[in-house]
């Protein structure tokens, strides 16, 4: 017998072994428990709350089922924070979209070795600083004393920024009041989840496909849209869920900059803090993961999955 | 004078220091069958990727048909590639594959999918148009490769190393179909390969690299029986070089040598060699069973070594032979290298 089947590791990896599923079941059960317990389980209790309704008189909830929260969520002041939410979120997925792609296409393609580092670093170093630091960073920048109206008076393009901010809906008295403030910031922060997926796709993607259209007679173009393109579309929607649904999410970025409309996220907060209402704070939660499975069965429709 | 198919004319292709083709001049005749040949890194992929214009050459000039090439983006050369991987679209089904190069250039859909259907067969996959790449066998996929690139009528078609992820069983079937395949098509065909016996077998001429220039061009024949240096000798089925002093022993010129290992008997007891033959005493040192051949690894009187290819027998290590090889076997050759 050898020395370690005698030790106690030894015989307990000897015995995992020969039993391949008991690995498996001790390998698994840890995050299962995890994923099934904390991650679904909050969820189911999150959703079983949004069909409970809250008692207008005593603020208390009311645990029968219902879809009257539901139907508040069609009021206009309620379903307009939904519209507005969607609308930012997918202009913000776009942008980052066709901000990412050139970059991803140049660090997969091209970026070798420190390059490629280099890419890495920085793409990643916005994500080791604070999120609130950011986001404050952000007001000061965008601010109508900030260093952007500053440089814009320096370029004697005063006019340009006051046109942009006097655009209808999307304008403001500043940069930091406005919707195109809150835009800019969103894309800031959410651009690396675009880039990263992205990359990967596109690194994926043989160069020799590549090679292989041009020399069936593809112009660039025609290699973009039917090569790479479909190739890279599963790293762009993976990209996008997250710019998307983070969006979609987020409470903290429209609060500090903005034109202080609300957004599901905000709804969220103040449903379920200051004004008690946890069945329609759990209602709101709802609208992000509706709008996701809708949109990833749209991505799964036009084939987006197909060259997984 | 006709034109040439492909011309290379003082071509040189420099990756930083690396010369990887260096001063290359070269016709490649319409219709005919044409290999590359040499070792990796010689140079010979980066020629057909000159010629397939993913690589422009760093000086001198390269025509196809007379035209010249210089600037021409792949996508409008009418040359076409079957990939050594096969590059086969995975996103595609195989009759979108075939039919990929008329869809870009604006064939309607029906026509397209018709000539692809035909091309499919002439390559024996009829019936498997609806499937995708990944459902297919190596040498199922290389035949789509051959179909996609064919479909085009292309003036040349170039293969890279077509039939190196075959096994070889299949490689020898794919040389008769490819080479049948040529004759019936009259496109001349350039192919790039490693493989000599490949080259041979099926090249109508053989352009032998080394170091990023060509060393030797000429039929199968030729460079077989007639190897102008020792290093094409060494490469084109191994051929035992001779030194000078040992060419000068048996009766020549006092000049590097080349002889087949075919070529040599091994002499029985009782034999005696014939007057036109010259013979030694060699010790045996390896032994390779190769089936309807034995390699005989052997040191000569003066220490250089030999390689015989043997009919089977029983032979041991230390054996001394006695060796016996015709003169007329040994070929002189020009070149010192």
């Amino acid at each position: 017998m050898s020395t370690s089947a005698t030790s106690m590791v030894g015989r307990l990896s000897d015995w995992l072994f020969r039993k391949p599923n008991h690995f498996l079941v001790v390998l698994f059960l840890p995050p299962l428990l995890w994923i099934g317990v904390v991650y679904i389980g909050s969820l189911l209790a999150l959703l079983a709350q949004s069909f409970f309704s809250i008692d207008d008189f005593t603020g208390l909830i009311i645990y029968e089922p219902t879809l009257a929260t539901y139907k508040q969520l069609f009021h206009p002041a309620n379903f307009d924070v939904i519209v507005r939410t969607i609308v930012m979120a997918a202009a913000v997925t776009v942008a980052s979209a066709i901000i990412a792609y050139p970059l991803a296409y140049f660090a997969a393609r091209y970026a070798k070795g420190k390059w490629k580092a280099l890419f890495y670093f920085l793409i990643m170093l916005p994500l080791w600083s604070s999120y609130l630091i950011k986001v404050y960073s952000w007001k000061l920048i965008l601010a109508r004393e900030g260093i952007i109206s500053w440089f814009a008076a320096k370029l004697h393009l005063t006019w340009a920024l006051e046109g942009l901010l006097a655009t209808p809906v999307i304008g403001g008295p500043s940069l930091s009041t406005s919707y195109i403030g809150t835009f800019i910031v969103f894309v800031y922060i959410w651009l690396p989840y675009m880039i990263l997926p992205t990359q990967a796709a596109l690194e994926r993607v043989p160069l020799n496909l590549i090679e292989a259209s041009a020399d069936l007679g593809g112009s660039p173009g025609q290699t973009f849209r039917h090569i790479l393109w479909p190739l890279a579309l599963p790293g762009l929607v993976a990209g996008s869920i997250f710019t998307f649904s983070l969006t979609m999410g987020d409470y903290i970025v429209p609060q500090v900059i903005g034109s202080s409309t609300q957004f599901i996220g905000n709804a969220v907060y103040l449903q379920q803090g200051t004004a008690g209402n946890i069945p329609l704070a759990a209602a709101f939660t709802v609208v992000p993961i509706i709008i996701m499975l809708i949109y990833l069965s749209i991505a799964k429709r036009m084939g987006a999955f197909d060259a997984l | 004078m006709t034109t040439a198919a492909v011309r290379f004319q003082n071509v040189s292709r420099h990756f930083g220091l690396v010369r990887a083709v260096d001063d290359l001049n070269l016709d490649i005749h319409a219709g005919e069958f044409f290999a590359l040949l040499g070792p990796s890194g010689s140079g010979k992929t980066t020629c057909l990727r000159l010629i397939a214009g993913f690589e422009q050459p760093s000086t001198g000039h390269i025509e196809i048909f007379g035209e010249s090439a210089g600037g021409v983006p792949p996508y409008r050369r009418n040359v076409n590639t079957v990939f050594q991987d096969y590059a086969l679209f995975p996103h595609m089904n195989v009759l979108d594959n075939v039919s990929y190069g008329l869809m870009v250039k604006g064939v309607n859909r029906e026509t397209r999918h018709q000539q692809a259907k035909d091309a499919l067969k002439l390559v024996a996959l009829g019936d498997y148009g609806a499937r995708r790449p990944g459902q297919l066998s190596g040498g199922q996929r290389q035949r789509v490769a051959l179909a996609r690139a064919l479909v085009n009528e292309p003036k040349v078609l170039l293969l890279d190393e077509p039939l190196g992820a075959l096994d070889l069983k299949l490689r020898e079937q794919m040389q008769v179909e490819l080479k049948s395949l040529q004759r019936k098509l009259g496109i001349t065909f350039v192919f790039v390969t490693h493989d000599q016996g490949e080259a041979l077998s099926m090249a109508d001429r053989v352009a032998i690299f080394n170091d990023g220039k060509i060393v030797q061009v000429g039929a199968p024949e030729d460079v077989y029986e007639r190897p102008q240096s020792r290093f094409v000798a060494n490469f084109v089925g191994s051929s035992n070089v001779l030194a000078p002093a040992l060419t000068f022993t048996c009766g020549l010129a006092e000049k590097w040598s080349s002889l087949r290992p075919e070529k040599i008997r091994v002499l029985a007891a009782r034999d005696k060699p014939l007057a036109s033959e010259f013979s030694t005493d060699a010790t045996l040192s390896s032994i390779h069973y190769q089936g309807s051949v034995t390699k005989l690894h052997a040191r000569l009187p003066d220490g250089s070594s030999i390689t015989v290819a043997a009919p089977p027998g029983s032979y041991a290590n230390g054996d001394v032979l006695r060796l016996a090889w015709p003169r007329s076997a040994m070929h002189i050759m020009a070149a010192e290298a």
